[in-house]
This record gives structure tokens, C-alpha cells and sequence, in this order.
């Protein structure tokens, strides 16, 4: 416990110093949990990022998404997802055979659920893939069945900015720079809103932050 | 060895500033008191602009103060955080692509240190080598073996310029600690506070004059805010306190007030070379660290040109 607490000290420390993240709220940073905070996806370092940003007291109760292929791999890695960021793992991957394919999303969305109804918070990127870091790519579907299938939890919005050029893909170390997080307003799922309506208001959400004032 | 807390000239400069802080903040305290009741919108700006300031003031003067009273490696460690975090902001603002990640981790991880490093154990030659000659042969080398030509002129200056000013123009000022001065062995920490003591006030000195008197523009096309009052105001007040500061230094007041000139002078080029910056990337500040200032970079704009210039000054007349 006492290591874990040292890892996640200096990994919030040691991301301070690269990224310079400073969170920028645009919704209550002191809500109750559970919430599903929503990111586009730029880089590795995005969820050691949203994860060291938010408050302490709704860290410990916040679990990141993660894909088991990247997170899941070698032991320092393995450490930090399943000790210090208890990580949700999950598979990517999506399997050739159709029905193995809706199984495995089933199982996946019940894992999600799981931690929301055990009061736990979820941190998760819709578009499923790191991208360039310039442009945010359509929302996968994970999301809106997550949020049909607990519509009453709160989904907050959340923009990275300039992480894809601090840590882009295939580099192995960060180079210092200013990154920014912003946590936007909450928002919920219609009664009856369309999947790709819903999918698409969310990506609008995460994509008005980028032009947020700074406050 | 030097003396740090044991030199009594270096307390009473230290006590000095201090007592400064203490008046201005109390300056700010009445202007606020008797701005009661409805205000113009921008004079109420000014005074609380003002108040964050003058804020985070005392708290680099607290870091200042901590890491010049130990000496000498407390200065230079604390010069490199500098150059880090103007590095960090600089590099946020200048376009970059891929191929030039890798040439960025050497100007952070290896340049950066060992600029600083040099300045520890007092290899001058280097010192004064390393970022001119071999990181300019480096970091083009490497963002070329990245195999992107776009813009590849373009980018390398940007680099190379980015750590000339961030970093290697930084570590002059704890540079001046390893200089041998004749007769004033183990005093240098007082020529490194005289150097940021002038810039630094020739900054405020300036912004007072330029907010009391000013009325002529003098840049409108690069800083709109910069008057010609300012300017000559400010900068007189900086070299007389230089002039007036002698005691502290190698130099006799006559020479101290040159030297005072000369650091007004290239810190009011770099203002206006870094506000050039800012206009081209069109943005205000290079950052937000320091509430009233802006960045770290915004603070150090002048002595980032002051430094070098003082540091071979010195060394060549007085070494």
C-alpha cells in the first residue's frame, strides 16, 4: 500500500513536471461519484493525465479503461494499471467470429457497469484509437450502449490538448510541454436519443472544450 | 567557496529587496483601499493586475532568495529549473512535427543538464561551446535522420533558437559565480543578485514609469503597451540603483552605472524581441505560472539578453 502510494505520488509529480497539467473545470470538480468522464484520445500519456488531474478524493474512486494490449504488458506497465491506476482492462481486439464478437462486447459492457454500480467512476476514450492528436475521430458505439445501459449517471466531457506532440506514437519518452485538460459540463442521455445523435453530441462536447477560455 | 549568508553586504542587499517588497505591497494595499465605490474597469484591472504581482513577487523572491543564500549550487540548480520550464513554454508555442521528438528529449535530457553541469564544475570552454557549436551540429543531425525535410530549415532554427535563449543565455547569470574576480574571491553571489536585481527592477521601474507618466507609444507595431516615458524613465531609475549599488560590486559607481546601462538596455531588446515572439505565435503570455506575469518566460524575457552580455563584460574588463 505504502509503495503504491509512493508510485502514484511520483507518477502525479513526474507528470506535472512533463505535461504541466493543470485541470481546467467547466462543471462541480467535487461532485459525487459515480461519473463516466469521456476523453478524446491522443496519447499513452492520456490517462495518467486525466487520472492525475482529478481531485484526490475522486481519484480513489476513478478507473480507467485501458486496453489490455498496451496496459496489460510488461511489469512496470502491468504495475501501474493494476495497482496504482486500478485499470480496467479490456480487449480491443475485436474477434472474426461474429457471435464471439457480440459476446465479448457484452462481457466488456458488464465489466464497465460492474464498477459504475459499485460507485465507482469510469474513464474511457470513444474513439477507441490514439489519432494524430489533430483531428478527434468519430465515437464508437461503446459508449452510447454504456449509457443506455446506466442512464442516470452523469457523463462528463473531457478535452486533451497538445499531448499527442508531448508523447506521439512510437516515441518511447515525453518531451516537456504544456499539455491542457478540461473537464466540461456534465451532460446525460436523452429518453430515446439515437445512438448516432448521442455519439455525436458527446464528440461535440469534447470538441467545444478545445475552445474554452481559460477562466 | 562561496560565502552566501556569512557575506553581511549580501544580507543587506537581500534585506533590501525584501523592504522594497514590503512597500510596494503596501502601495498596492492603499490603492486598492481607496478604489472603493465604482471604478473604470481598467484601472480596477491595473490594481488587481497589480496586486498578483506584486504577489508573485515575494514568492520568487522567497525561491531567489533561498537558492542564492546557499551559495553556489543552489543558484545553478535553481537557474536550470528556470531554463526547463521557459524551454517547455517556448516549445509549446513553436510548431513542431514528429520527426523532431527526438531531437527535443536531447535539448531537454542532455543539452539542458550539461549546460549546467559545466557551470558546476567551472569548465568556462565548454560552457561556452557546448550550445553554439555542438548542439547546433547535433540537433539538425538528428531531426534529419527523422527523414521529414518539410520545413526542415525552418524547424531546426526554431529549436537551436529556443535553446540558445532558454537555456544557454539562462546560465549565464549563474555563470557569474564561477568568474575570478581579483579581490573579491567568494562575493560573486552579490554580482549574480546585482544582475537580477537591476534587470528585474528595470522592469518594474519601467511599468511604474510607463503607468504614471506614459503618453508617448514607443513600439505600437510590437508591445502597444510600452511608452517612450517608460522606457527612459525606468531606465534611468535602473542605472542610478545599478550606480548606487557599487558597494556590492567589483566596480567602482561609475563603472557599476555603465554596467547598469548596458543591462537596461539589452533587457528592454529582449522584452521586445520576446514580445515579437508572442505576436508571431499571436499569443499574450507564454504561459500562466506566475498570476500577473504570465510565464515563466514573460518574467525573464530581459534577462535572458542581459545575462550574457553582463557575464562577458565582466569577465573580460574585470578578470
Amino acid at each position: 500500500m505504502v509503495l503504491e502510494k509512493l508510485v502514484a505520488t511520483g507518477l502525479r509529480g513526474l507528470c506535472r513536471l512533463v505535461t504541466g497539467a493543470h485541470p481546467r473545470w467547466l462543471s462541480d470538480p467535487h461532485h459525487t461519484v459515480p461519473r463516466i468522464y469521456f476523453a478524446n484520445h491522443c496519447s499513452h500519456l492520456d490517462t495518467l493525465v486525466v487520472w492525475s488531474t482529478l481531485p484526490d478524493e475522486l481519484r480513489q474512486h476513478t478507473r480507467p479503461v485501458a486496453a489490455r494490449d498496451y496496459w496489460g504488458h510488461g511489469a512496470i506497465r502491468g504495475y501501474i494499471a493494476n495497482r496504482v491506476f486500478h485499470a480496467l482492462l479490456i480487449d480491443r481486439k475485436a474477434a472474426e467470429d461474429k457471435e464471439v464478437a457480440e459476446r465479448h462486447r457484452q462481457e466488456t459492457l458488464d465489466a464497465m457497469t460492474a464498477v459504475l454500480d459499485a460507485g465507482e467512476s469510469l474513464i474511457l476514450y470513444p474513439e477507441g484509437t490514439r489519432g494524430a492528436g489533430d483531428v478527434i475521430q468519430p465515437f464508437r458505439a461503446g459508449l452510447y450502449h454504456l449509457a443506455r445501459a446506466r442512464p442516470a449517471v452523469p457523463l462528463v466531457p473531457v478535452y486533451l490538448g497538445n499531448l499527442a506532440r508531448i508523447m506521439p506514437k512510437g516515441a518511447t519518452l515525453p518531451v516537456p510541454m504544456q499539455g491542457q485538460v478540461v473537464f466540461g459540463p456534465e451532460m446525460q442521455i436523452g429518453e430515446g436519443e439515437g445512438k448516432q445523435p448521442f455519439l455525436e453530441r458527446c464528440r461535440t462536447a469534447v470538441l467545444s472544450l478545445t475552445e474554452a477560455k481559460p477562466a | 567557496m562561496m560565502k552566501g549568508l556569512q557575506d553581511p553586504q549580501l544580507v543587506l542587499m537581500i534585506a533590501g529587496i525584501l523592504a522594497f517588497l514590503v512597500v510596494a505591497s503596501l502601495v498596492a494595499w492603499v490603492l486598492k483601499l481607496r478604489a472603493q465605490g465604482p471604478l473604470p474597469p481598467e484601472r480596477a484591472k491595473t490594481i488587481d493586475n497589480l496586486i498578483a504581482r506584486i504577489k508573485a513577487w515575494w514568492g520568487m523572491v522567497f525561491v531567489f532568495g533561498i537558492a542564492i543564500a546557499t551559495g553556489g549550487y543552489g543558484s545553478i540548480v535553481m537557474f536550470a529549473i528556470v531554463s526547463f520550464l521557459a524551454l517547455r513554454e517556448v516549445l509549446t508555442l513553436l510548431p513542431t512535427r514528429r520527426a523532431d521528438h527526438r531531437a527535443m528529449l536531447w535539448a531537454f535530457f542532455i543539452f539542458l543538464p550539461l549546460q549546467y553541469y559545466l557551470v558546476a564544475i567551472e569548465w568556462y570552454g565548454l560552457f561556452a561551446l557546448l550550445i553554439p557549436v555542438y548542439a547546433y551540429l547535433l540537433l539538425p543531425s538528428v531531426q534529419v535522420l527523422a527523414g521529414d525535410t518539410e520545413d526542415f530549415l525552418a524547424r531546426t532554427s526554431r529549436l537551436q533558437w529556443a535553446l540558445m535563449i532558454c537555456v544557454y543565455c539562462v546560465s549565464h547569470a549563474p555563470a557569474l559565480l564561477i568568474l575570478e574576480i581579483p579581490g573579491y574571491e567568494g562575493q560573486n553571489a552579490k554580482l549574480l543578485l546585482f544582475l537580477v536585481v537591476v534587470t528585474e527592477m528595470s522592469d518594474v521601474l519601467q511599468y511604474t514609469c510607463g503607468k504614471l507618466f506614459g503618453k508617448h507609444k514607443a513600439v505600437p507595431a510590437v508591445s502597444p503597451n510600452k511608452t517612450v516615458e517608460g522606457y527612459v524613465g525606468g531606465g534611468l531609475l535602473a542605472t542610478g540603483l545599478g550606480a548606487g549599488l557599487w558597494w556590492a560590486t567589483p566596480f567602482n559607481p561609475w563603472q557599476a552605472g555603465l554596467m547598469a546601462l548596458v543591462i537596461v538596455v539589452a533587457g528592454i531588446a529582449g522584452g521586445l524581441v520576446m514580445s515579437a515572439v508572442k505576436r508571431d505565435r499571436q499569443v499574450k503570455d507564454f504561459g500562466a505560472m506566475l498570476p500577473g506575469h504570465g510565464g515563466v518566460l514573460d518574467r525573464i524575457d530581459s534577462l535572458c539578453f542581459s545575462a550574457p552580455l553582463f557575464f562577458h563584460l565582466t569577465r573580460f574588463f574585470f578578470t
